[in-house]
This record gives structure tokens, sequence and C-alpha cells, in this order.
């Protein structure tokens, strides 16, 4: 019991990284209708710019350059990668999109090579608590936490300032938005930065249990993530904060009982069942196609 | 009379002069394959990666299905080939942890017909799991299916398959080609089927749907058989060339066949240009040419005299340079090198008239 329930803490961590990361996915695929497949490498990529801070930098500064530097590398990608090929295909924004993720992967590979590298440890995160007789430490506390708080920041941002407003205009009807006169690529932008930003929170949380980083780590967990952000409901919000919860929590429960080789197939599992009985999702409004 | 039956079918023989320029080329080098070692594996992997792009293109070139499931297939086809055609007095070394199944243990097959059953249990599996899955649209397609091949491979390296594909231990010791010949004719019937199959009505059909699905269908295309022909027979030879790849690299593990091989053969078949046959084989040529070209860069590297020997030039730096010229081909040549366009001596000479035209 003890231990089914220290998974269970360390299930629901994982669930809230998977969260931050999902809803990157879920943002940028309601403006754009675009998986974002290089939303996982941006989120290796923080691991490596925590990595080199905090080699510099108190942790109270390298967590700020890590969350800045990450949002700028977001904003940049979609900036070069994704707004030449605003009006192509579709198939081609999603393959500028996998070619991102080959170059992060390669690049990574080139500056700091194939190893793992050590991540920093943050003292005041991998602090042990004992509440009752479960042990458990801040990291795994503090994770859903902080997810559920940045989650409600951003439902307000959405339902109560301009940006919000713009952001829901555009993934509502992207040619009207632009005709009553948002502008459309600032509002993509912004999408791009706040999706990173989370990504950046994430990979903190996540890395900080993992203790290394190399530059293949972000492709299975932003794949599991998209997977999050389908079984919510892709679009929704909450639904991707209950599909990272979800997937989390089912992941490591499959590992504790031993079969650690299923974790990552089971999600593929989930989604393929979620795709045929509810294409939607969970939270996810019906579209209908209109010829 | 004579010269007008040359003309008409000048494309077919030239065509054929070509292929048997290539076969005495590959004859040559094969003859003394000791020198040309360095060649002969180029051209084997540029070979075997045509046959997976040109399998990716029938898919997501022609029938415009947005399918990312070409490694899992792969990895079928290469066990099942690796498990037949390993040589009986290897397999208790290789199954050194738990031992290979009594069922296995003295079953062996010759390479062709192991390759081509590889072949058809990823197209049973693909007939099996696309009648749910080719209902999705394009990028729950992509996922899902990229989601299938993360699942084939979770399969093939779990511990409870360990008697039969040796789980995550890998297999070594597969018998490779016995020539870069044996490799050119293996995958030119791949090509050369798949060529066909585009080129037949099916094929056809698989192009109305790729334009537009909803007149496809209002024009009497059976959508759903459609899709799932072309998802079964690209499966089928992505297996088939997993077999290949399997007899090429000679030892395989499920790590090879991981999502960044599909990611690899996508940006072929981008590159050659996605729904060009000749476009795919081309793309795969210059892709993995230009791999080991790029090796210079690497290490510091001698230019005109001068050494350049800046710190930037150091392993893993020619893959950074390929990604980088790759996205640029996504970004601005979005048509990759040939286009929707086949190559064909026809098209080179009419290529040439209209260049003539022009100057006059």
């Amino acid at each position: 019991m003890q231990y089914f329930l220290e998974q269970c803490l360390i299930g629901i961590s994982i669930g809230g990284a998977y969260a931050l990361i999902a809803i990157g996915y879920t943002l940028v695929y309601g403006i754009l209708r675009l998986i974002n497949f290089a939303h996982g490498d941006i989120f290796m990529v923080a691991g490596y710019i925590m990595i080199f801070t905090t080699a510099n930098f108190p942790i109270y500064i390298s967590i700020p350059i890590t969350i800045i530097a990450t949002c700028i590398l977001g904003v940049v990608i979609e900036k070069v990668a994704y707004k030449p090929l605003r009006t192509a295909p579709r198939m081609s924004i999603m393959i500028s999109a996998i070619g991102v993720s080959y170059f992060l992967q390669n690049f990574a590979t080139y500056l700091f090579t194939a190893l793992p590298s050590n991540y920093p440890p943050i003292y005041f995160l991998k602090k042990q608590i004992h509440i009752g007789y479960l042990k458990t430490n801040m990291a795994d506390i503090l994770t859903p936490i902080i997810t559920i708080l940045l989650v409600l920041i951003l439902i307000w941002i959405l339902k109560h300032t301009k940006i919000g407003l713009s952001m829901r205009a555009v993934s509502r009807d992207y040619e009207a938005a632009s005709l009553m006169g948002i502008k459309i690529n600032n509002t993509i932008s912004y999408t791009f930065a706040i999706g990173s930003i989370l990504a950046a929170v994430g990979s903190i949380l996540y890395f900080t249990n993992r203790a290394s980083v190399f530059p293949y780590s972000g492709s299975m967990p932003g794949l599991k993530c998209f997977v999050a952000a389908v079984f919510g409901g892709i679009g929704s919000i909450p639904g991707a904060l209950i599909g990272g919860f979800f997937i989390g929590l089912c992941e490591t429960l499959i590992k504790a009982v031993g079969y650690s080789t299923f974790s990552d197939a089971f999600t593929f599992v989930i989604l393929i069942i979620v795709l045929l009985l509810r294409p939607t999702g969970l939270f996810g409004e019906k579209i209908i196609d209109k010829v | 009379m004579k010269i007008k039956f040359l003309i008409k079918n000048l494309n077919i023989i030239l065509s054929v002069i070509m292929i048997l320029l290539c076969l005495a080329f590959l004859f040559i080098i094969d003859a003394n394959n000791g020198s040309n070692k360095y060649l002969i594996t180029i051209i084997e992997k540029s070979l075997v990666y045509a046959v997976v792009a040109l399998s990716m293109n029938l898919v997501i070139g022609f029938t415009g299905l947005f399918s990312l499931g070409q490694a899992g297939f792969m990895a079928i086809g290469a066990y099942i080939t690796a498990i037949f055609t390993i040589p009986i007095k290897f397999r208790e070394s290789i199954y050194y942890v738990e031992g290979i199944n009594a069922d296995l243990a003295t079953m062996t097959l010759p390479i062709p017909i192991a390759i081509i059953l590889g072949g058809l249990v990823a197209a049973i599996i693909a007939a099996i799991i696309g009648i749910p899955i080719l209902t999705l649209k394009s990028d729950y397609l992509a996922i899902a299916t990229l989601g299938l091949s993360e699942i084939i491979r979770a399969v093939i390296a779990s511990p409870m398959m360990n008697t039969i594909t040796n789980g995550s231990y890998g297999l070594k010791r597969i018998p490779s080609f016995s020539g870069v010949l044996e490799c050119f004719i293996y995958c030119g019937i791949c090509i050369l089927l798949m060529a066909l199959v585009i080129n037949s009505s099916y094929g056809r059909d698989f192009k109305a749907i790729r334009e537009d699905e909803v007149a496809a269908r209002a024009v009497g295309i059976d959508i759903f058989k459609a899709k799932e022909i072309s998802f079964v027979i690209s499966s089928f030879f992505a297996g088939v060339a997993g077999g290949l790849l399997a007899m090429f690299m000679r030892s395989i593990e499920s790590r090879t066949f991981s999502v960044n091989l599909t990611y690899e053969i996508l940006l072929i078949v981008v590159l050659g240009g996605i729904g060009s046959i000749t476009g795919s084989i081309i793309g795969s040529f210059v892709v993995n040419i230009g791999k080991e070209a790029l090796r210079v860069f690497d290490k510091p590297f001698t230019i005109f005299g001068f050494m350049v020997d800046w710190p930037i030039f150091r392993e893993g730096f020619r893959m950074v340079i390929f990604s980088i010229l790759l996205m640029v081909v996504v970004l601005f040549f979005k048509k990759g090198i040939m286009g929707g366009k086949e190559f064909t001596f026809d098209n080179i000479i009419k290529f040439f008239k209209k260049k003539g035209e022009k100057h006059e």
C-alpha cells in the first residue's frame, strides 16, 4: 500500500510535467492545426539551457534565464520554420516541424555529444519529505501544485486579457479573426511563447527527477504529451491537464508492476483506443467537415 | 519506318540502355570489391533506402495519407528475415540470454522467401490495423501510425519475446548480400513492382483520393478500399525493405527502428519530391552520398592548402549542416528535387526542346 501510494505520487508528479507540455501542443494545435513535433525537443533544449545556466549562475537567476531563452527559441522556430508555410498545405508544415525536430536533435548531439549530461540538482526541489509514512521529495509535491497554478493563470489570461481573447478568436475562425483586425502573426507568436514557457517549467520539474539530459530525451515525452492532449480533447486546456495526469499515472503504475518496456507502447494503445471511440477526446468539440 | 519506331520508343530504349550501364558499372565494382568496399556500402544503403522511401511515397505522396509507421513495418520485416536466415550454428551464441525457442532453433528459410515472408507479415498487420486507423484524418493518422510503430518496437524489445527476437539484445550475424548486384536486383524488383502499382488503375485511384477525397468518392471510387490497398502494399514493401536493411547492416536491434528512422526516410521523400518515383530514388542517393560527403566537416580539414581548424568542425557537425540543408529544402524548395514529375528521357528531351524554342 505504501509502495502503491508512493508510486501514485511519482505518477502525479510526472503527469504534471506532461500536462504542462501537453498544453503547449493543445494551444498550437488549436490555432495552427499543426502537431508541433519540435515541441518535445524544445523541452529537451530547455534542459540543456538549464545545465549551462546553473553552471554559471545561482539557481534563482538561472531558472528565469532558462524560461526566457526557451520562450525566445519557441518564437524563433515559429518565425523561421512555420510562418513561411502559412498558406502551404498542412502536410508541408508538419514536415517542416519534423525537420526542426531533426535539426534540434542533431544540433544538441553536436554541441553536447549523445552522452547523457548530468542535470544540476536543485536542492530545494530534491529535499526529502515525509508525509505520515510516505517518503517523497519536494519536486513530487510541488509539481502538481505548480501545474495547476499555471493552468489557472493561463485560463485567466485566455478569458480576461486581450491576448487571450485574440487567441481564442483565431483558434475559432482564422480568417474571420484576421478580418476583424486581429494581428494573426502576433497572436501566433504569443501562443508559441506561452507554450514554450510552460515547456521550460515542465522541463525543470521533469528533469529534476531524472538527473540527466540527452539529445533524444525530448522525443518520447513529446509524443506522449501529444497523446495526453489528444486524450483530453485537442484544443481544450482542462483536457490537456487531465490527459497529462492520466498518462503520467498510468505509465508509472505500469512501470511499478514491472512491465516497463510496455509503458511507452501503452500510451499509444490509449491513443488508438481514444481515436477510435471518441476522436475528439474527453472535452474536445465536435468538428464537422463541410465540403 | 524503322526510325519512326526508334523515336517512338526512344524512352524505353534509353532507359534499358541506362539500366544495362548501371548493371555493367555494378558488375565492375563487384568484380574488384576489395578496393571498392566503401562505394559498395553507400550504393547498397542508398538502394535499400530507396525502396523504403518509395514505399513511404506510395502512401504519403500518391495517396495523401500522412502515415509515419514505416519504421515499425521495417522492424517486422527485418526481424523475420533475421530469425529465419541466421545460420543455425551461430544461433546458440546469439540467443545466449534465454536460449532460442525450440521450434525456431532449427528452422531456416532461403533468403528471398524469408524476405517475402517478412513483407507478408507486415502487410497482414497493416491490413488489420488499417481497418480502424485509416478512417482518421491527416494528423491523427500520422500520430496513430507513429504510435503503432512504437508499439511494434516495444513488443519486439519486450522480455517476453526474448526467445524469439532476443529482446533488447538484438540479432547478429545475419547473412549479407553476396554482392552489390544481388542487392540491386532485389531492390530493382521492389521498385519496379511499386512503379507498376502506381501506374495501374489502382494508382490512379490513389492519386484521385490525394487530390480530392470527396470528388473521388463522387466518381465512384471506393475510398476505404483504395486507402487500405495503398497502406497494405506500402507496408509490404516496407517489410521487404526492412529485411534488406537487416541483410545490409548484418546486425539489428530494436532501437534501429525508432521514430528517427521514419523521420529520416520522410526527409528523403521530401527531398526527392513528394509524389515522384524517380524522385525518391534520387533523393535516397543524394541523402546517403551527401551524408558521407559532408563527413569532411567532422574534423579540421584543408582547403586550397589552408588548414581550416576552427573549433566548430568536430564530430557531428555534418549532421547539423545536413539538417539545415534539409530545412532549406523544406522551406524554400517545397517541391524537392523532382517535384511531382518523373525522371524519364521523354521529359529530358522535352525539357531541352523547350529551352531550344525559347532561344529562338
